[in-house]
């Protein structure tokens, strides 16, 4: 299970990393050179994200390259289709995100059994609470796969408790209010805020939203499990190509091995 | 969550973690309201006194005669304060922002009608306010937006995806992840999550009270039929959900048939088969998509039905055949504004006009014993661009020629 993967690779490293695509944003092959880079780069798991035409809790950077993959054609058996090679090809975990209606079109039970079938190990999928995932939840146990759930700073104690009774793998802690790309400041209140996270459940913590550098990376050893790199990757191939992305995340990588030695 | 709102299959609160806090403060600030006949006094206080309530129901003679069937009757909320049945909704969830105490409201706007709506509660309980409108929106009703800056709304139009309502929704959703501490967002119609669409029909069931009671009075029955146009379907749910026990009044939903609902450019979901049910913009119903679940293009003449969802309460109740729905097209909805005008003297929103048409349609069929009730939930004279361009009006193109012409000059 991705859980003992997460535990085994953090004896090794103090904090993980994990990074976020939009399958087919600009293209398939781009997508596809991107987790080599990345990968290769030593990112520890990565997120698939099938594309969405109403990605609500999206920021603006991560919103354009759904609508860009989605106006040049991107289907969704397609990105199942890459999220298939790449996990046949590559020696790191892949889990999906998407929002709900992804699922729900193709039929929960049909398109959980595709996840396992192409090799994912989990999914992310911010629209759907616990409360309404009694069906998903249930097919994702049967395939073996982890529903990994969200915490956000203005959940409570008691509904922390709730959600880590479903969450499996690991939880994706939201770092602060607001949609992804926005600047996140590393605070104090964070600390608190992943202390309370930490109480609440034994799952590694992966925390997302505005980390964007090694800095940052740095900012979260000892205090999460998993620093999440989303916005900031799709940036960088943006404005300095695909190339670009390897040295990126090398860079990010460049710290968690400062540390392991 | 303490509650997720479910009607028969639809509905839900499919909402992303970081807003759980908020919605269950709704819900309670909601039902809290809904205890408190304080509080439904002080509306009813307030949309009499501010808004101009109840509005009429006005006997249509003259239609009646030109069909020589059913006697119809109009339900006026084309008087009601800002031209539309909107305010019923914004002026009921400002009070409660009063309640919660914050101090900003955003919206989505359509056809702008919700927007003016929730610019002019802002602006009479002294609220920050921020509408989102898609860019499409924007370009043909200009008007609107002219009027909510000068009540002093910021308008933000929306350039991403097909630049119309759903978009404007998404932003707002976007604006409130970020700021709901302070802000409250006014949604404009019986959709989105959990506890908006059963809020949004309390609210607006004010129309429904009124006009049972006005039809008894003036017409001493019950209506055989209602007919209500369906956007996201705020104004229909207003005036059926005072019949809904009424087993002989039969309900009739009009939704955008666009270009025709053959050649799929159209905003039918309820009544067209090219929907079907999926999960968006933080509820289940309905919803124009690809076999992907990826949301369709839609189209209407009238912006305000222009929207790729449409309220759970309306899915359920279509699926419990309480509702019937129907289409009209662009071009029946403009013969049926003029038609309106010469014989009544009446201008119904290009919106409204997609409940004359059906209740054009079967006037005739019923005998003049029947009654039925058309719903015009806004007046069409603010819209004065697009119902000129709809109607292709010579004069007006001249007009707007000369006076562009005169603004060059200065």
């Amino acid at each position: 299970m991705l859980e003992e993967h997460l535990r085994e690779r953090l004896r090794e490293r103090d904090i993980l990393l994990m990074t976020h695509i939009v399958l087919g944003y600009p293209s398939f092959d781009d997508s596809l050179r991107v987790v080599e880079a990345m990968v290769e780069a030593g990112v520890d798991l990565m997120e698939l994200q099938i594309p969405f035409s109403e990605p609500i809790a999206d920021g603006p950077v991560i919103l354009r390259a759904n609508q860009e993959s989605l106006h040049a054609g991107s289907r969704v058996e397609r990105c199942l289709r890459f999220a298939e090679d790449v996990a046949g090809r590559f020696d790191i975990p892949f889990v999906l995100m998407s929002y709900y209606n992804v699922l729900f079109r193709r039929g929960v039970d049909e398109f959980v059994g595709r996840m396992a079938a192409a090799g994912l190990r989990g999914a992310i999928v911010p629209d759907l609470p616990p409360e309404e995932g009694a069906g998903y939840l249930e097919a994702m146990a049967k395939s073996g796969l982890d529903p990994i759930f969200i915490f956000s700073p203005r959940t409570s104690d008691a509904r922390m408790a709730e959600i880590a009774r479903h969450a499996r793998g690991f939880v994706y802690c939201v770092a602060r209010k607001g949609v992804t790309g926005a600047e996140t400041d590393f605070s104090a209140e964070l600390d608190a805020y992943l202390a309370r996270c930490r109480a609440a459940t034994s799952l590694p913590l992966a925390l997302g939203f505005g980390v964007k550098d090694q800095r940052d990376v740095d900012a979260l050893r000892g205090k999460a499990d998993i620093a999440v790199v989303g916005t900031q990757t799709i940036r960088v191939m943006e404005e300095r190509g695909v190339e670009a992305v390897a040295d990126f995340v090398a860079g990010l990588r460049g710290g968690l091995e400062a540390q392991a030695t | 969550m303490r509650e997720r709102g479910y009607y028969g299959d639809f509905g839900g609160a499919y909402i992303p973690e970081i807003l759980v806090p908020t919605f269950d403060e709704l819900t309670e600030a909601f039902a809290a309201a809904q205890a408190d006949p304080d509080f439904l006094r002080e509306y009813e206080a307030l949309m009499a006194n501010y808004s101009g309530r109840p509005t009429p129901l006005t006997y249509a003679e003259n239609l009646t005669r030109h069909f020589g069937g059913a006697r119809i009757y109009v339900k006026r909320e084309d008087l009601n304060h800002t031209g539309a049945h909107k305010a019923n909704n914004v002026m009921g969830q400002g009070l409660l922002v009063k309640r919660m105490g914050k101090q900003r409201v955003i919206a989505e706007t359509g056809a702008g009608q919700h927007g003016v709506a929730t610019a002019t509660m802002a602006a009479r309980f002294g609220l920050e306010c921020t509408v989102y409108m898609g860019e499409v929106d924007v370009a043909r009703q200009r008007p609107n937006v002219f009027w909510m800056e000068q009540l002093g709304a910021e308008v933000v139009p929306v350039t991403d995806g097909t630049r119309i309502l759903k978009d404007a929704i998404n932003e707002a959703f976007r604006d409130w992840v970020t700021n709901m501490d302070t802000t409250h967002y006014v949604l404009g119609t019986a959709c989105g999550p959990h506890p908006f669409p059963a809020m949004v029909t309390w609210f607006q069931s004010i129309v429904g009270r009124e006009a049972r009671r006005q039809v008894l009075e003036e017409a001493g029955r019950l209506p055989k039929r209602i007919y209500a146009c369906v956007g996201g379907g705020s104004n229909a749910l207003g005036i059926f959900s005072a019949f809904l026990e009424d087993a002989g009044v039969e309900l009739v939903g009009v939704e955008a048939g666009g270009h025709g609902l053959e050649t799929g450019e159209h905003a039918a979901r309820l009544a067209s088969d090219d929907a079907s049910v999926g999960v968006a913009q933080g509820y289940k119903t309905f919803f124009l998509q690809d076999a992907d679940g990826q949301m369709r293009e839609t189209h209407s003449v009238a912006a305000g039905l222009d929207y790729v969802g449409v309220s759970p309460i309306l899915s359920h109740l279509r699926e419990t055949g309480r509702v019937r729905f129907e289409a009209a097209t662009d071009k029946q909805v403009v013969d049926a504004m003029t038609l309106t005008l010469r014989k009544e003297g009446l201008i119904p929103a290009l919106e409204s006009a997609h409940a004359f048409v059906r209740a054009f349609e079967e006037a005739p069929t019923l005998s003049s014993d029947d009654v039925i009730v058309i719903n015009q939930s806004g007046r069409g004279d603010k819209d004065i661009f697009t119902v000129a361009d709809a109607l292709d009006d010579p004069g007006w193109r001249e007009f707007v020629r000369q006076k562009a012409a005169e603004y060059d000059d200065a």
